[in-house]
C-alpha cells in the first residue's frame, strides 16, 4: 500500500514536470501495483484489519499480546502465497462460527506452512474475519525474535490454561493433533492421518467447545519427503530430519507450487465427562480423525490436478 | 478507592500491627490505616515521619522488645511486610531471618489472641518460564525458587503461611501475591522502569503486568476484612508488551543478546555496581503474570472485593512521582 502510494506520488510529479512518458510509465505501474495487491489482499483489506483491531480494543488489547499492525504486516506478506502462490481455495467456510470454535486440521508439509495459510483464510476470506490462534511448543519461547513474533501475531504457548482462556474470549484455536508425526511423514504416507492427541477432546468436552474438522489439501505435496534420518535427528536436538532432495536444486526450497484448497465440515460437538479415561476420549478423538480422513478422501477424488 | 462504608475498621476496633514499617511501601499503608483504625509500627529503623497517633517500635521480631508492641493493646491483624528485598544481603542471614521472624509473627498471634495474618508475598514466586501459562493461578506452584536463589526465602515465606491454614486453623491467614509493585517505592521493577536508558533482551518483548502501590494499599485493606483469609494474586491494569510501557514511560532502550546481558550482569552485580542479580533477566525474557479473579469475585463468594483504581499510564508514570514526602 506504501509503495502504491509512492509511486502515485511519483506519477503526479512526474506529470506535473512535463514529463508526459514517465507520467505514463509510473501511471501504468501504480494501476498495475493497485490491481495486484487488491488480488493479493482483497479491496476490503483495511476494513478487515479495523474490524479485528476493534475487536480487541473493546477487550481492552489482547493479553497474549497480539498486536494487530504487525499480524497485518504478517498477513501482507502471507496473502503472496495465498492468493497467488498456492491459489488457495475454501469449501464450507459458512461453517465457522462467529464465537469460539476448536479448529482440528491435518498437519504435513514438512514446514507448517499450511497453519499459516490456515489462519490467512480466516483472515482473509472468512467474513468477519477472524485470527486463528495456534499453540506453540514451549521451546519456541526461548527463541529471541522468534518467539515475539509468534505473540504478535497471536500465537500462544501450548498449555491447556491458555486453550481455556483463549476459548472463554471466544477465539478460534487451530489445532494439529498429529503435531510433528503429521509434519514429518514421508511422502508415501501423504494424506494418511497419523495418530491424534487427545488433549484437544477434553478441552473441547470441558467448555463445551464445537470442533470444526478441516481438511488441508496440496500441503502434503509441497516437499517430497523420502524419509526421516532418525540418528541425525537425535545428534541434532530436532524432532525429525527429512531427506527432502529437492532443496538441494536452486531455487527448490520453496515448496512446489502445489494448489491449496481447504475444507471446513460442519461443527461437531462432544458431550460427556472431560476427565473419563484415555480410551474413552481416545474412541471420540478418533472420530474427529476419520471425518477429517472422510474429507480429505473426498477431495483428493474430486481433484483433477494437484497444481491446478 | 475503597469507599468509607467498607472501611476495614474503626477507631474502636482492635489495632493493626505493620512490621517491616520502615519501607516507603509500608508508609503509604500506615498513612492509609491510621485514618480510620489504631496503627502499630514495628521497624529496625527510626521513626521518621510517621503520623503522630502511630506508635512504632524500633525492633523486629526476633528481638524481646517485639513482644511489648504485640502486648500493647488488643490487636485485630498483623501485616508482615518485614520481608529483606536486598539482593546484597548475605543470603543464608536474609534466609533465616525472614522465616524465623515470620514464624514468631505467627508465635505472637496465637499467644495475643490476634485473630488475622495478612502476609504480602508477591507473585514472582511463581517464577518467569517458558512454559507458563499466560495468566498463573493462585494454584500454581511456586517456582521461583529453583532458578532464583534470592527468591528462596520469599517462596518458603509463603509456603509456610500456607501452612498455617491447616496448622493453626484459629487464625485467618491472608497471602496477597501482587504483580510488579510500581510507583515510589524502590523494588526491582520500579527501579527497572526508571533508568534512563532501559536495557532489554534482543529479540523477546514480554508481556508485563503491573500494578499501583496504592492499589496494593487498597488491596491489603480489604484483606484485613474479617473472614478475608487463602492466597489472593493481584494484579492492576491488563498486561502490555514490556515495549509498549517503556514507550509509554518515554524511556530509551538498548537491546543487549541475552548471553552478553547475561554475563555483564553478573559481573556487574559481583561488584556491587548494579542492584539486579543475573538470574533476574527471566522476567524481562518470559512472561509471569497471574489471574486474579479470585480477589476480584465479592467477598460472599471467597473474593475480596478488588477492583484496580489506577489504569495504565498512571501505574507506570508513578515510578517517576517524586519521593513521597510524609
Amino acid at each position: 500500500m506504501k509503495g502504491v502510494r509512492t509511486l502515485a506520488r511519483l506519477s503526479d510529479v512526474a506529470a506535473g514536470q512535463a514529463l508526459p512518458l514517465f507520467g505514463k510509465v509510473f501511471d501504468a505501474a501504480r494501476r498495475q501495483a493497485e490491481r495486484l495487491s487488491r488480488r493479493m489482499l482483497g479491496s476490503d483489506f483495511e476494513e478487515r484489519v479495523a474490524w479485528l483491531r476493534r475487536r480487541y480494543e473493546a477487550m481492552g488489547g489482547d493479553p497474549f499480546g497480539l498486536d494487530p499492525e504487525v499480524a497485518k504486516s504478517a498477513v501482507t506478506v502471507l496473502s503472496f502465497f495465498h492468493r497467488l502462490y498456492f491459489r488457495t481455495e475454501t469449501f464450507g467456510l459458512e461453517n465457522v462460527p462467529e464465537k469460539r470454535a476448536l479448529l482440528v486440521a491435518n498437519h504435513s508439509g514438512q514446514i507448517p506452512i499450511d497453519g499459516a495459510i490456515l489462519g490467512s483464510s480466516l483472515f482473509l476470506d472468512l467474513n468477519p474475519p477472524r485470527v486463528g490462534r495456534a499453540m506453540i511448543e514451549k521451546w519456541a519461547v526461548s527463541l529471541p525474535f522468534a518467539s515475539t513474533f509468534f505473540n504478535k501475531v497471536g500465537q500462544v504457548v501450548g498449555v491447556p490454561e491458555n486453550a481455556r482462556r483463549l476459548l472463554e474470549m471466544d477465539e478460534l484455536l487451530l489445532i494439529f493433533p498429529e503435531g510433528v508425526r503429521g509434519i514429518a511423514k514421508p511422502f508415501h504416507k501423504r494424506y494418511q492421518l497419523q495418530d491424534f492427541g487427545s488433549g484437544f477432546m477434553r478441552l473441547a468436552i470441558e467448555t463445551n467447545t464445537p470442533i470444526i474438522p478441516v481438511a488441508i489439501v496440496g500441503a502434503e505435496e509441497q516437499y517430497v519427503n523420502l524419509g526421516n534420518l532418525e540418528w541425525a535427528a537425535k545428534a541434532l536436538g530436532i524432532p525429525a530430519f527429512p531427506m527432502v532432495p529437492q532443496v538441494l536444486v536452486p531455487g527448490g526450497q520453496l515448496p512446489l507450487p502445489m494448489k491449496y484448497r481447504i475444507y471446513f465440515g460442519e461443527p461437531l460437538r462432544f458431550g460427556g465427562d472431560p476427565n473419563d479415561e484415555e480410551t474413552v476420549i481416545a474412541d471420540k478423538a478418533w472420530l474427529v480423525k476419520q471425518t477429517i480422513q472422510d474429507m480429505l478422501n473426498r477431495a483428493l477424488a474430486e481433484r483433477k490436478d494437484p497444481f491446478f | 478507592m475503597i469507599s468509607t462504608e467498607h472501611r476495614a475498621g474503626r477507631k474502636d476496633e482492635g489495632a493493626v500491627l505493620i512490621t517491616g514499617v520502615e519501607g516507603r511501601f509500608s508508609r503509604r499503608l500506615v498513612r492509609r490505616l491510621h485514618r480510620f483504625r489504631k496503627v502499630i509500627g514495628m521497624g529496625t529503623r527510626p521513626a521518621l515521619g510517621f503520623p503522630l497517633d502511630v506508635t512504632h517500635y524500633q525492633t523486629d521480631p526476633l528481638r524481646s522488645a517485639a513482644r511489648s508492641a504485640f502486648g500493647e493493646c488488643p490487636i485485630s491483624a498483623v501485616v508482615h511486610l518485614g520481608v529483606v528485598h536486598d539482593p546484597h544481603a548475605k543470603r543464608a542471614e536474609a534466609h533465616s531471618r525472614n522465616l524465623l521472624a515470620f514464624q514468631r509473627v505467627i508465635e505472637y498471634a496465637k499467644l495475643y489472641a490476634i485473630p488475622k495474618v495478612v502476609l504480602l508475598s508477591s507473585a514472582n514466586t511463581y517464577g518467569p518460564r517458558a512454559e507458563n501459562a499466560q495468566f498463573l493461578t493462585e494454584r500454581a506452584p511456586l517456582l521461583a525458587g529453583g532458578r532464583f536463589t534470592d527468591m528462596h526465602a520469599l517462596v518458603e515465606l509463603d509456603m509456610y503461611a500456607q501452612s498455617c491454614f491447616w496448622r493453626e486453623p484459629e487464625l485467618e491467614v491472608a497471602i496477597l501475591r501482587p504483580a510488579n509493585i510500581l510507583g515510589t517505592v524502590r523494588n526491582a521493577p520500579s527501579n527497572y522502569l526508571r533508568l534512563p536508558v532501559v536495557t532489554t533482551l534482543l529479540g523477546f518483548d514480554p508481556m508485563v503486568q503491573t500494578v499501583h502501590q496504592d492499589d496494593v494499599v487498597s488491596a491489603i485493606e480489604l484483606a484485613l476484612r474479617p473472614g478475608a483469609h487463602g492466597i489472593y494474586n493481584i494484579a492492576g491494569p491488563p498486561p502490555v508488551p514490556l515495549s509498549r510501557a517503556l514507550d509509554i514511560l518515554g524511556r530509551k532502550r538498548v537491546g543487549i543478546p541475552y548471553t552478553i546481558a547475561k554475563g555483564g550482569l553478573a559481573g556487574l552485580f559481583r561488584l556491587g555496581v548494579s542492584k539486579f542479580p543475573s538470574p533476574e533477566l527471566d522476567f524481562i525474557r518470559y512472561v509471569c503474570m497471574v489471574d486474579d479473579s479470585q480477589a476480584r469475585r465479592r467477598p460472599e463468594q471467597q473474593g475480596l472485593g478488588y477492583s484496580p483504581h489506577f489504569d495504565l499510564e498512571q501505574t507506570l508514570k508513578s515510578v517517576d512521582e517524586e519521593r513521597w514526602v510524609s
